[in-house]
């Protein structure tokens, strides 16, 4: 499956919400796709959006200054 | 499916769908579609209350949420690091999840800039335009809904509700009103209150039965009672509790800083970054043509140095203290008394002398030795 990459550094939530939301309504199911931000508030606030839209966060960490998650595209 | 939206009325049903009309002349009547409501959530206790007062009569629902730029959630939580401390939710998201319901955030904050620069029916007690900010949500709701049937059925919705109540506010929520945003939208009787609907006219979904008008309610008034009833009976025990709102724009102190920021200017105009800034730090204006904001933690500070190459700063050598910014057209000489007013905010308060750096937007940057002002130095009018 192909990778792609969402650049949210400097957007303070819900930007990058609204941001991983549109980039993952141009994507396929079982894609995946990387955010990088620097709100902290990602870090719970797209979990909780992916939950209720049935995609899966593979991983989420705290890459120096940066907040990184994975996610896996579910069914659409 | 195409034509669901518009299928309500029973008749025109039947001449759209004829196929209906016959199968049911023939063999056992087709099970009824189950309507779909998309719901605006603000994330407070009336967007809890309304999805469930519509799932309880077997609508599905998904929601709908708007980013303005004027959002009080979100932002201040990840500026100021007392707030970090606090549990972050972004709360639209949370009712959502309580609720087991989709829901898609849109960003409107460049279109919603006309609503708040030129609002129809005026401001309410400070630059919040209730009233039409209310018609546009409503109508970018009806274009999401008509956008979700053209590109797929599946998603296609048959009304929307909101939360409002009558008498609630004092601009956007009352009697007279609530039909002017319904019109006004273009929503027209499919905008359901399922709060307040008793007091109103019947609308679609409740004239075509989708939902039982007798199981809506007929909350009106400033009270919270009611709502506060209803949620216990649905067993909610948790919900937000924003004050004054969930809009910037409601807030005086935040009003007077965005009023200011135009008169300066001489013109109406912002950018996000202009509504962000308002939010973050003491604003200070010494002059007409400039002022400071000055971060007051370290979490102001860390996000203001993200703003320093686009603005003149002020940065402490001598002592500790806040990164400055300095936005407007200031002179050599209204640098230097930022300066001594930066000193006032300052660990060198006190000080005969400090020395700062002073970086012009260009990146052009000097150390120089001011005196700082004392606080009776810095009068009360100059804070906004």
């Amino acid at each position: 499956m192909s990778a792609h990459q969402l650049d949210a550094r400097r957007l303070l939530c819900p930007l990058p919400v609204i941001r991983t939301q549109n980039a993952i309504n141009n994507l396929e199911t079982g894609e995946t796709l990387l955010v990088i931000a620097t709100d902290p508030g990602v870090m719970h606030d797209i979990p909780a959006w992916c939950r209720i839209h049935g995609h899966v966060v593979l991983a989420a960490e705290r890459v120096d200054n940066e907040f990184h998650l994975r996610i896996e595209v579910g069914q659409k | 499916m195409a034509m669901r939206f518009f299928a309500g009325h029973s008749i025109m049903r039947a001449l759209l769908c004829p196929c209906r009309v016959f199968s049911m002349s023939l063999a056992a009547p087709a099970p009824t579609p189950r309507r779909k409501a998309l719901a605006l959530i603000s994330g407070g206790l009336d967007s809890l209350l309304v999805v469930r007062v519509v799932q309880e009569q077997g609508i599905e629902v998904e929601g709908i949420n708007f980013f303005t730029g004027f959002c009080v959630e979100g932002h201040t939580h990840a500026i100021r690091k007392q707030d970090q401390k606090k549990e972050k939710r972004n709360n639209a998201l949370w009712c959502a999840e309580q609720l087991g319901i989709k829901l898609h955030i849109i960003d409107i904050s460049e279109e919603y800039k006309d609503v708040v620069l030129n609002p129809k029916h005026g401001y309410g007690a400070n630059l919040n335009p209730c009233l039409d900010c209310k018609i546009f949500m409503v109508s970018k709701a009806m274009a999401y809904v008509d956008r979700a049937r053209d590109f797929a059925a599946a998603k296609g919705f048959d009304f929307i509700i909101t939360g409002e109540v009558v008498g609630q506010r004092p601009k956007s929520q009352r009697k007279a009103t609530m039909p002017i945003i319904a019109r006004e939208s273009g929503a027209d009787d499919r905008l359901l209150r399922p709060l307040s609907a008793r007091n109103l006219e019947p609308t679609l979904p409740e004239r075509e039965g989708w939902v039982k008008r007798d199981q809506l309610h007929g909350f009106s008034g400033r009270s919270r009672q009611p709502q506060i009833e209803l949620a216990r009976k649905f067993g909610f025990t948790d919900w937000a509790q924003p004050a004054g709102g969930c809009c910037f724009l409601t807030d005086e102190n935040y009003s007077r800083k965005l009023a200011d920021l135009w008169s300066a200017r001489g013109e109406r105009r912002y950018e996000l970054d202009d509504i962000m800034l308002l939010k973050v730090g003491r604003h200070i204006r010494p002059e007409p043509h400039y002022k400071l904001i000055v971060g007051r933690e370290e979490g102001e500070n860390n996000f203001l140095e993200g703003y320093r190459r686009e603005f003149h700063h002020i940065r402490m050598i001598s002592h500790n203290g806040p990164l400055i910014l300095v936005d407007g057209t200031p002179d050599e000489k209204d640098l230097l008394q930022a300066a001594r007013i930066a000193g006032r905010f300052s660990q060198g308060r006190e000080a005969d002398e400090i020395e700062v750096e002073i970086v012009q937007k260009g990146g052009m940057a000097r150390q120089v030795k001011v005196v700082p002002l004392r606080t009776e130095e810095v009068p009360e009018a100059w804070y906004l």
